[in-house]
């Protein structure tokens, strides 16, 4: 009996952790790709076809490119930070400090960040002003933080320290006597880091990408407060049509989140191909 | 003239000095092992020669050319490592091909290069399997035909065959020696392992605390062992203190045979190194000429003979040791008495410091 007891154990926690999974994820899933096609009067694509709507094809466009470029941010800034910190020769106390710093920054989105933003770099911002008294007019020059590129900087904030936090490992894992051996038989740095360093890391990058593009996909709270639904996001628009003051349509916001559904399925379709491509000498 | 020479090389890391002076030259072709306890700056030593440190004083020549300032990439050594080192996203082949490739060699060239020296490590059968895909013996072979493959001046293994069983050792080493031979590259060797280094080696030069105490063939160090250290670290062997007294060594009371002490002034305190190999050891109730009563303590098996520790009479806490054919082994057993004798030639006798 102990024996089965034993054997049970497993299960039973897994049964658990996959009920849950069923009633939080894939049941709320289900409900919204049923919702989308589902109208009033029965089935039906009308909502869906509503996504090609100027506002909605915008929300989409605006949201793709706000999420690659936050991504392609995090992944090179973080990348190199890490990079930079995991270098011989780097203090011992500066590494640790700023893992534990990032895992704080990682976590800090939202309200507080689109007010530390706005009170920094908002038209009224403290380091605006300062520039400004500098001779150096950053809203003259073009940039506003309520914009793609503004976002794209507030994102940086929390994508650069997830990005420190995910990439360490993998970077930890790329041996010095790889380096030595690509020295040794006559490779300069960058022969090393096209050759071997790069396509050794590349599987991790991909994933890293992926995964600070769902974070910046999905991200709600932040653009909402930063631009007052001024600038068109999917998750944002899934907010006006839910509880808008404009309208109100259950079934225009599931279409939109099974875009999103889409969008992010599509973007793991690709990795999966890239990384396994990339990964040819893993298996 | 010597192909490589390092003339007083010193290193220090953090004030600790880890080479005080270092002297070598290798001729062309020739296998020289550095052979020490860890941390005795071999491998040091190896990586000034590799370029990847610099030494704070001292000179590497190359051809009687300087290179202590060269960059590792522009040094022409190969370099095998101790851990395995091939990089894992290459194959087999394109791992060989790496040193070629960013050197600019025609790729044609590259192809052959990669083909002949895997053939040569006996590994034609695996040239597009990955490195995950290699056993640890296999990689290392891999390595070393990466680095023949830039054709080196210098072939430089660092332990390259610690991680690996010890048959595979056995079975690489020998092979090492071989391509050695065939490809006529002029070796330097790093590990800690004496049997390694003496079966491996045209000379083996032996360090301690980042000095070199002895640079000879395997064989003159294994008999005139230069100084107390290389003795005792070479082989196994009784070590005995005691003073000079004509042709024997003095314990106590008891006289100790050994004819190189006669080289001593009567009285100076030496040390009396004897060798398994050469002490007999005699059951029988009468003495032979000269022999040292004794008692056995122990006896280790290693197949074709049986190692045997003593006690020497008269000599408190002494241990000796006998190597007996095993097949003659069978009577002896730990508590029986027995007559030791040596030549009074076989014995080394240094004087202590």
């Amino acid at each position: 009996m102990p024996a089965l007891l034993a054997r049970a154990v497993p299960w039973l926690f897994v049964a658990a952790f996959l009920a849950f999974v069923a009633a939080f994820m894939l049941a709320p899933m289900v409900t919204v790709l049923v919702q989308a096609v589902w109208g009033d009067h029965g089935p039906t694509l009308a909502y869906v076809r509503q996504l090609g709507e100027y506002r909605y094809a915008t929300a989409f466009a605006n949201s793709l490119i706000l999420s690659a470029a936050a991504a392609a941010v995090g992944v090179v800034g973080g990348g190199l930070l890490a990079y930079a910190l995991l270098r011989p020769g780097a203090p011992g106390w500066l590494r640790s400090a700023m893992t534990s710093f990032s895992a704080v920054a990682a976590n800090f989105a939202g309200v507080p960040l689109a007010f530390a933003f706005i009170s920094t770099l908002g038209t009224l911002g403290l380091l605006t002003a300062q520039l400004k008294r500098l001779g150096i007019d950053i809203y003259g020059l073009g940039f506003s933080l309520y914009s793609l590129g503004g976002l794209t900087l507030t994102y940086a904030y929390f994508q650069v320290p997830l990005m420190l936090i995910i990439i360490t490992p993998a970077l930890r894992g790329l041996r010095a006597e790889w380096r030595d051996a690509a020295e040794n038989l006559g490779a300069t740095v960058w022969q090393y880091w096209w050759r071997v360093g790069l396509p050794v890391l590349w599987p991790s990058l991909l994933a890293a990408f992926v995964l600070l593009f769902g974070n910046a996909f999905s991200a709600y709270a932040t653009p909402y407060a930063l631009t007052a639904g001024n600038i068109q996001l999917v998750p944002t628009e899934i907010s006006n049509v839910l509880s808008g003051n404009v309208m109100e349509s259950p079934q225009l916001g599931a279409a939109l989140a099974a875009g999103m559904i889409v969008v992010m399925t599509a973007v793991l379709l690709v990795y999966w191909l890239a990384a396994r491509k990339a990964a040819r000498w893993r298996r | 003239m010597a192909v490589v020479a390092l003339q007083a090389i010193r290193k220090s890391f953090g004030g600790r000095p880890v080479l005080a002076g270092i002297d070598i030259a290798l001729a062309q072709g020739e296998l020289v092992s550095l052979l020490g306890p860890s941390g005795c700056g071999k491998t040091t030593l190896l990586r000034i020669l590799a370029g990847f440190e610099r030494p704070d004083a001292g000179t590497v020549r190359l051809d009687g050319r300087d290179i202590t300032a060269l960059a590792a990439n522009r040094r022409n050594m190969g370099m095998v490592f101790q851990s395995y080192s091939l990089f894992p996203n290459l194959d087999a082949t394109d791992n060989v091909r790496f040193g070629p490739r960013v050197r600019g060699v025609p790729r044609a060239e590259q192809s052959r290069r990669a083909e002949h020296l895997l053939e040569l490590v006996g590994l034609g059968g695996h040239r597009h399997k990955f490195p995950h895909q290699l056993s640890g013996g296999q990689q290392q072979r891999v390595a070393l035909a990466r680095a023949l493959a830039v054709q080196p001046d210098v072939l430089l293994l660092d332990e390259p065959l610690s991680a690996l069983d010890a048959k595979v050792r056995a079975q690489l080493r020998s092979e090492i020696r071989r391509i050695q031979r065939e490809t006529g590259v002029t070796t330097v060797f790093v590990t800690h392992d004496q049997e390694e280094a003496l079966s491996i080696s045209d000379r083996v030069a032996v360090m301690n605390e980042g000095r070199m105490l002895q640079v000879a063939s395997p064989a003159a160090i294994y008999r005139e062992p230069a100084d107390a250290f290389v003795a005792r670290f070479i082989g196994a062997g009784a070590v005995l203190s005691g003073r000079a007294d004509g042709p024997a060594v003095r314990v106590g009371a008891v006289a100790l045979p050994a004819a190189a002490a006669a080289g001593h002034p009567a009285g100076t305190a030496v040390e009396l190194f004897l060798r398994p190999e050469h002490v007999r050891l005699d059951p029988a109730a009468t003495p032979p000429s000269g022999a040292l009563a004794a008692e056995i303590r122990e006896l280790t098996f290693f197949g074709s003979l049986t190692r045997v520790r003593l006690a020497l009479d008269g000599i408190a806490d002494s241990e000796a040791w006998a190597d007996v054919a095993s097949d003659r082994a069978d009577g002896f057993q730990p508590g029986l008495r027995v007559w030791a004798s040596w030549d009074a030639a076989a014995p080394r006798v240094l004087a202590r410091v």
